[in-house]
């Protein structure tokens, strides 16, 4: 594997994304789990829990979004057109639930109306999400730089699994959160729930391994092939750890351990894309090399993300730190 | 649900419309945050709980707003991939490394710190409180600077080559970033926001003195924001002098189409103060002209020759119809708000800045002069680089991603239907905000901190009793 850069610059919008996946995707989860919390106290405890934090997590996602633009503009320029709808109706989800969290103190009577719009506009972002991994995973048709595939292409019965899969595996973050972060009866009902949904992920997990290696030749040789396999023989292996770790911790009554499982599964799953996709980043239509903006781009942003990333990571580390322990249930707003 | 329009038309009315929408919330945002630095700054000084008061009222209506900022900045950020492709193909290596520099600069800063500035007194102590909101304040700025480079780029292109597929490189970092145009953008737009917020926050202290001019907060945001109008305003005309100067110099068909001028006038062009612009056939219908001032104003000199539309090939030039009046209305607001500045320095020499009722009550409707007075702008500038995107390079046409127009027209249905809803709510709630007196604030409620205190109980007590009508 050849460092140069755009590799680094693969690297880092893979870990913008993945950052993304996982710190979004505990607050979204914590969205689609609203239903099985009728009461308006547990509501706002767990909104609560995520409101100090959530922006900072959905800003990596514009650094996702606007990083590619910026050194790989060639694939921004086709993936989201060809994802059009998904896009859009990512963007309409995020929006309710981003609201939500200010919305629902301002009203007594509309309150219930932002708790739905919360609990849609998370399942929805988290959906299309899935389906938009599932749709690259697919493979995009792309001719002289252009979107050259039909505006349903994306709608697959392998892209709607996926989009399934993001949506239970969020919610089983979103659970592991709330495991981590409340006490008692709101606690006992997270930790049930987590059980469930951490099941339900493993399974989907499962299907979408098999599924894969069979929509593209390419995917098949990079798992089943050498030396690949080498890696890819690992990757199950410490999923059946998460998964472990993941069940005994939520058995034992622990409190962080359920999380960092949850999240390792989500690691492992991304890893695991990476090795499918590499070196392309379309996969089928464009590598990372071609795909890359001119060297000059990249190196000016990489000044900037080599010294600022960690920055960033120290002061949104601080925040979490603050806003650490479980949250106070007399506490009030926030 | 093309309603009979093309894809380029509904791309561009879909990106118009979100980013107005989205505009307006920076637009107090910026300022906003940088009151509340202040605010908080004044308290830790003089310890005058007055100052902490009026920290807790307008973080409550920071926090609603800056969260619709938030959440109609990210569809911006998808905007260009899914409906502009060809320019983000295309000029993706120049423009988008200073969103990317944006990003990393300024929108982890805001994010990461408003969760502390929020909701973290209690937590951190007085001053790191003060940095995080600070930092938020910061952030802010630092965002409008890197947007506002982008955008400048797009309007006065520099540093800069053209490959062989039509695709921008960049060259030069430093003349990409401080293009011709960025300087005056930034300064204008900047100095905005800051009038946006003082003119809000002025009509909210208005509406309270008006009630009760004894009211301590309610004096001290008046004032403020008078002090603000009085010192701002004269510096954003100038500054709009200025920048109007520098288009002229690298835009002269936006200038034309702004000034209305469809013909050249090569000794000495008229300002034409009041007209209906006819594009179509490239007239000027019911002018009212002050001979030769346009000439006078744009290059200092009576008789000094001008361009008008005509001196460009009819595919290059800009539509005045737009330009034409949104610039009228941006210059009126202009010299509406300095007025209110002079006459609350004169009232404010007599002491009757806090009783005098017809200032008051002229500082009602000047609360959303700066939000018009914005778009107006935006709108001036933006309808004036048509038809290009990247000024002279890339035509607008030639931007679009290749979508169907169904596509374009359905997406932009739902964001009309969902912003309707949404803001329509947000604003509404802002509204019920800037009612509630700025006293409601109980001395024991401050001391928990978080700004339920702040908002939810007085807002939600109103509810209950103003309810009914005003409830849906
Ligand atoms: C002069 C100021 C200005 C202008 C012209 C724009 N914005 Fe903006 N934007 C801001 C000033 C701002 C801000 C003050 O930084 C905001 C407003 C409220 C907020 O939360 O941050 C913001 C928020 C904001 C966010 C959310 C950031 C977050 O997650 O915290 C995104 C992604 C964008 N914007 C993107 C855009 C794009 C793509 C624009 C161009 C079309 C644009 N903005 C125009
Ligand atoms: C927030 C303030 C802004 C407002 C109110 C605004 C408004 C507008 C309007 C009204 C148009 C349509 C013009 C027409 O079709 O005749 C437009 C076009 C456009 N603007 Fe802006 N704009 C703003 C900021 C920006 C920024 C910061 C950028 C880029 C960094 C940008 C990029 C574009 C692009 C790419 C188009 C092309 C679409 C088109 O020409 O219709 N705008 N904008
Ligand atoms: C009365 C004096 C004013 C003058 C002479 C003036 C001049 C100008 C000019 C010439 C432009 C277009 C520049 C271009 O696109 O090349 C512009 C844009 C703009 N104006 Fe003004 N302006 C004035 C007042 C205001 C006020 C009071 C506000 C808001 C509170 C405002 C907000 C804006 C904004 C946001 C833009 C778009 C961004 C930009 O291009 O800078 N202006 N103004």
């Amino acid at each position: 594997m050849p460092i140069d850069l755009p590799t680094i610059w693969a690297g880092i919008i893979a870990f913008a994304v993945l950052a993304y996946v996982i710190l979004d995707g505990f607050d979204l989860g914590v969205g689609i789990l609203f239903p099985f919390f009728p009461d308006k106290h547990d509501r706002d405890l767990m909104t609560n829990s995520i409101a100090p934090v959530w922006d900072g997590n959905e800003t990596w996602l514009v650094l996702g979004g606007g990083g590619l633009m910026a050194v790989f503009p060639v694939v921004y320029a086709t993936v989201l057109p060809a994802l059009y709808m998904p896009i859009i109706l990512m963007l309409l989800g995020l929006i309710f639930r981003g609201v939500a969290f200010e919305f629902r103190h301002r009203t007594i009577r509309g309150s219930r109306w932002w708790d739905v719009g919360f609990w849609i506009g998370s399942t929805i972002a988290a959906f299309t999400q899935g389906i938009a991994v599932g749709a690259l995973v697919q493979g995009i048709q792309i001719e002289n730089r252009a979107y050259a595939g039909d505006w349903w292409d994306w709608l697959t019965p392998f892209t709607v699994l996926t989009g399934a899969a993001v949506v239970v595996g969020y919610a089983l973050l979103g659970a592991t959160w709330l495991n981590l972060k409340t006490s008692g009866p709101l606690q006992a009902q997270a930790r049930k729930l987590a059980i469930y949904a951490g099941g339900g992920t493993l399974a989907l997990i499962g299907v979408v391994s098999l599924w894969s290696p069979f929509i593209r030749e390419i995917y098949f040789e990079r798992w089943f092939g050498w030396p690949t396999a080498f890696f890819s023989a690992f990757v199950p292996v410490m999923l059946a750890g998460c998964a472990l770790a993941l069940w005994h911790g939520l058995t034992t009554d622990k409190h962080l351990q359920p999380f960092l499982a949850a999240l390792g599964l989500f690691v492992l799953s991304f890893v695991g894309l990476g090795i499918s996709f590499y070196p392309y980043i379309v996969p089928g239509a464009l590598t990372i090399a071609e795909a890359a903006a001119p060297e000059s781009t990249l190196k000016f942003l990489l000044v900037g993300a080599v010294v600022l990333v960690p920055v960033i990571l120290a002061y949104t580390g601080y925040a979490y730190w603050v806003f650490r322990g479980k949250i106070d249930p007399e506490e009030g707003y926030h | 649900m093309t309603f009979g329009l093309t894809a380029e038309i509904l791309a561009r009315i879909q990106f118009a419309f979100t980013v107005s929408f989205h505009f307006i919330f920076p637009a107090f945002s910026i300022g906003t945050a940088s009151f509340l630095a202040v605010l908080n700054g004044l308290w830790l000084w003089k310890r005058d709980p007055a100052y902490l008061k009026l920290f807790e009222y307008w973080k409550t209506i920071f926090a609603v707003t800056f969260g619709m900022g938030v959440v109609s900045g990210i569809v911006m950020s998808y905007q260009f991939g899914t409906n502009w492709s060809v320019f983000s193909d295309k000029a993706g290596a120049v423009i988008g490394p200073l969103m990317g520099y944006e990003v990393l600069t300024a929108f982890f800063l805001e994010a990461g710190f408003l969760g502390i500035a929020l909701f973290g007194r209690k937590r951190v102590g007085d001053g790191l409180h003060m940095v995080a909101v600070a930092m938020v304040a910061i952030g802010t700025i630092i965002s409008a600077t890197w947007i506002t480079s982008a955008n400048s780029w797009m309007q006065t292109p520099a540093g800069y080559g053209i490959d062989a597929n039509g695709i921008f490189y960049p060259e030069d970092w430093w003349a990409i970033i401080f293009n011709p145009s960025f300087p005056y953008r930034l300064t204008h737009t900047v100095l905005a926001a800051f009038l946006t917020t003082a003119f809000a926050v002025g009509a909210v202290g208005a509406w309270h003195l008006l009630k009760d001019n004894s009211n301590r907060q309610a004096r001290i945001m008046f004032s403020m924001a008078m002090w603000m109008a009085a010192i701002v305003t004269p510096i954003q005309i100038l500054a709009g002098d200025a920048h109007g100067l520098n288009t002229l110099e690298h835009q002269p068909a936006k200038v034309a189409a702004m000034e209305g001028h469809y013909e050249s006038h090569p000794d000495g062009a008229p300002l034409i103060l009041f007209g209906i612009p006819d594009d179509k056939n490239q007239t000027m219908h019911y002018s009212v002209e002050i001979p030769k001032l346009s000439s006078l104003i744009l290059k200092h000199d009576l008789n000094a020759p001008l361009q008008g539309l005509d001196a460009f090939p009819p595919e290059d030039r800009p539509p005045a119809m737009i330009p034409f009046f949104t610039f009228r209305i941006m210059v009126g607001i202009g010299f509406a708000m300095l007025g209110i500045g002079l006459w609350s320095l004169w009232a404010r020499y007599r002491k009757t800045l806090y009783t005098n009722k017809w200032l008051l009550r002229a500082a009602l409707p000047m609360g959303g002069s700066g939000f018009v007075a914005v778009l107006a702008g935006w709108y001036t500038t933006e309808v004036g680089r048509q038809p290009f995107t990247v000024y002279g390079l890339l035509r607008t046409a030639d931007s679009l991603s290749p979508v169907d127009a169904p596509a374009v027209g359905a997406s932009l249905l739902a964001f009309i239907i969902v912003y309707f809803v949404v803001f329509g709510a947000g604003v509404f709630y802002l509204f019920r905000l800037f009612r509630r007196p700025p006293i409601d604030i109980e001395d024991h409620e401050l001391d928990k901190g978080p700004t339920r205190a702040a908002g939810v109980v007085p807002g939600l007590a109103q509810e209950e009793t103003l309810g009914g009508p005003n409830a849906h």
